[in-house]
């Protein structure tokens, strides 16, 4: 079977055009918010209130224990028979966002226990406060401990970003399945949007192993 | 590094201005039970300003929750706890007095550090920031002093402790010895009313001990009022003016180093300063 390099070409733009103004935004979004989410229940979870552990230790069941395409097929299709009717993006947005925010958390909670409690007995001692010791002691240090299983929960994002498509999100893989669908040519466009997807994840991946060095200044080899 | 010009920000807070051997501090019938153990049964602690106090007792006598209570790492269940004030024109002009039995929240813990810091005997430096900005964290961050001037304190109290050229060092570069000197100009540059030691030389490599103890002696001859929770009877004969003897949470025996460390008047101390014999 003779291969179609001009339809190959010609795909690689629409498919790039999906993930700069699809995939990665969404990735970015979803990322942030999800960590900010994530640093919150964390935070509930480690409180020693047991409504607000309750609450969290029962959202993050939830969220692992429920498939990340019934999630967003909830908030995009199942909210609007409650009234609730949100757009393609923003749909995305918040079900990849309260994804992350449930992984997320218990990653953070584990470095946040990581840190010795001589840490925050050292903070209180020169006088800081409860939140200062956390944002200026332990969380710099919780933070050094997270980058590897943070980068594995953001690298699977990008590559869950592709379930978007299944609510109408232009991203990467809708391009593809639309060019596949109108060429016939499903082998050679699932094949270059796993190339991008790849691709993506390896610069990605090079990004962690900067940062990871970046936060070992401060500790012996 | 002397308390006088170093406490230039609070006049009158330690040292030779006439007002030496007035109590700084004095905690009565602190009691502390850590679930159906009570590892303190009414302790009475007094300190005078420029007065340095040993803490000594086997492990588990509970010398180490006492001087935690001090600093508000530990909250006693009942007891009363008087830190004199600083005099006028100080922030911490009023005196602090501090009742055990009553709500005691974090606004009492934070009064108790705005007047005492301590120094951990694993040292519990910040191992992310470099040596420089451990020690201004607390002049800085809580105290708000300009961070100009905070440098130029740390840098000073570090050439105080030989450490000028470690300025800029991660702590895990650093031996145990010298971090432990970090660790006291930490709690220095606060400039606290009172220094807490908890066992300071007791995670040391033997070599290295020596170090941190010349510091310390140094303090003392400076004037800073301390209580130290110690192992070391021959350097608490040294530095120390008075020595307080637990075992099973209460004060067996209390007086002038001298006379508790070599001619002790209990039968219990007795033997627990003969088991440290070598020592002494």
């Amino acid at each position: 079977m003779p291969l179609d390099w001009d339809l190959v070409w010609s795909s690689f733009g629409p498919l790039v055009t999906g993930a700069v103004t699809g995939t990665i935004p969404l990735t970015l979004a979803s990322f942030a918010l999800g960590l900010l989410l994530a640093l919150l229940v964390a935070l509930l979870r480690l409180s020693r209130n047991r409504i607000f552990s309750g609450v969290a230790r029962f959202y993050v069941s939830v969220i692992r224990g429920t498939p990340l395409l019934v999630q967003l097929f909830v908030i995009f299709y199942g909210l609007p028979n409650l009234g609730v009717k949100l757009d393609p993006w923003p749909s995305a947005i918040i079900a990849f966002s309260l994804n992350v925010g449930g992984y997320a958390a218990e990653i953070i909670r584990a470095a946040i226990l990581s840190v010795p409690k001589g840490q925050w007995e050292a903070g209180h001692t020169i006088g800081m406060s409860g939140a200062q010791t956390l944002f200026r002691i332990i969380l710099p240090q919780a933070a050094r401990v997270s980058v590897p299983p943070l980068s594995n929960t953001f690298i699977s994002l990008v590559k869950d970003t592709s379930l978007a498509s299944l609510i109408l999100v232009t991203e990467l893989f809708r391009n593809a399945q639309q060019i596949a669908a109108f060429s016939q040519e499903f082998m050679v466009l699932y094949l270059q949007a796993a190339l991008v997807y790849w691709v993506i994840c390896l610069a990605l991946s090079s990004g962690q192993s900067v940062l990871e060095k970046r936060l070992d200044r401060y500790v012996a080899h | 590094m002397s308390p006088t010009d170093a406490s230039g920000s609070r006049p009158g807070v330690h040292g030779p201005d006439g007002r030496h051997g007035v109590p700084v501090l004095s905690a009565r019938g602190l009691t502390k039970s850590f679930g159906t153990n009570q590892v303190l049964r009414g302790i009475d602690v007094d300190v005078r300003r420029g007065q340095v106090l040993a803490l000594i007792g086997p492990s588990g006598s509970g010398k180490t929750t006492v001087l935690r209570s001090l600093n508000g790492l530990e909250t006693p269940d009942a007891g009363t706890l008087t830190i004199a004030g600083t005099g006028e024109g100080s922030p911490l002009a009023e005196a602090l007095e501090i009742d055990f039995g009553g709500k005691v929240g974090k606004r009492e813990r934070a009064a108790l550090r705005d007047r005492s810091a301590m120094v951990f005997q694993h040292y519990n430096l910040f191992p992310h920031m470099t040596v420089v900005q451990n020690v201004i964290e607390g002049p800085v961050q809580v105290q708000k002093r300009p961070r100009s001037e905070a440098v130029a304190d740390a840098e000073r109290l570090l050439e105080r402790v030989g450490l000028a050229d470690k300025r800029n060092a991660y702590p895990f570069e650093l031996s145990g010895g010298q971090q432990q000197r970090v660790g006291i100009i930490r709690a220095l540059a606060l400039k606290p009313q009172l220094l807490l030691f908890d066992e300071p030389t007791s995670a040391l490599d033997p070599e290295l001990v020596g170090e941190v103890l010349g510091v310390i002696k140094e303090l003392a001859e400076e004037g800073w009022t301390m209580v130290i929770v110690t192992h070391e009877l021959a350097f608490a004969r040294q530095v120390a003016d008075e020595v307080i003897f637990m075992d099973g949470g209460v004060v067996v025996e209390r007086g002038p180093a001298a006379e508790i460390l070599r001619a002790p008047r209990q039968e219990r101390t007795r033997q627990f300063v003969k088991r440290l014999q070598h020592d002494v």
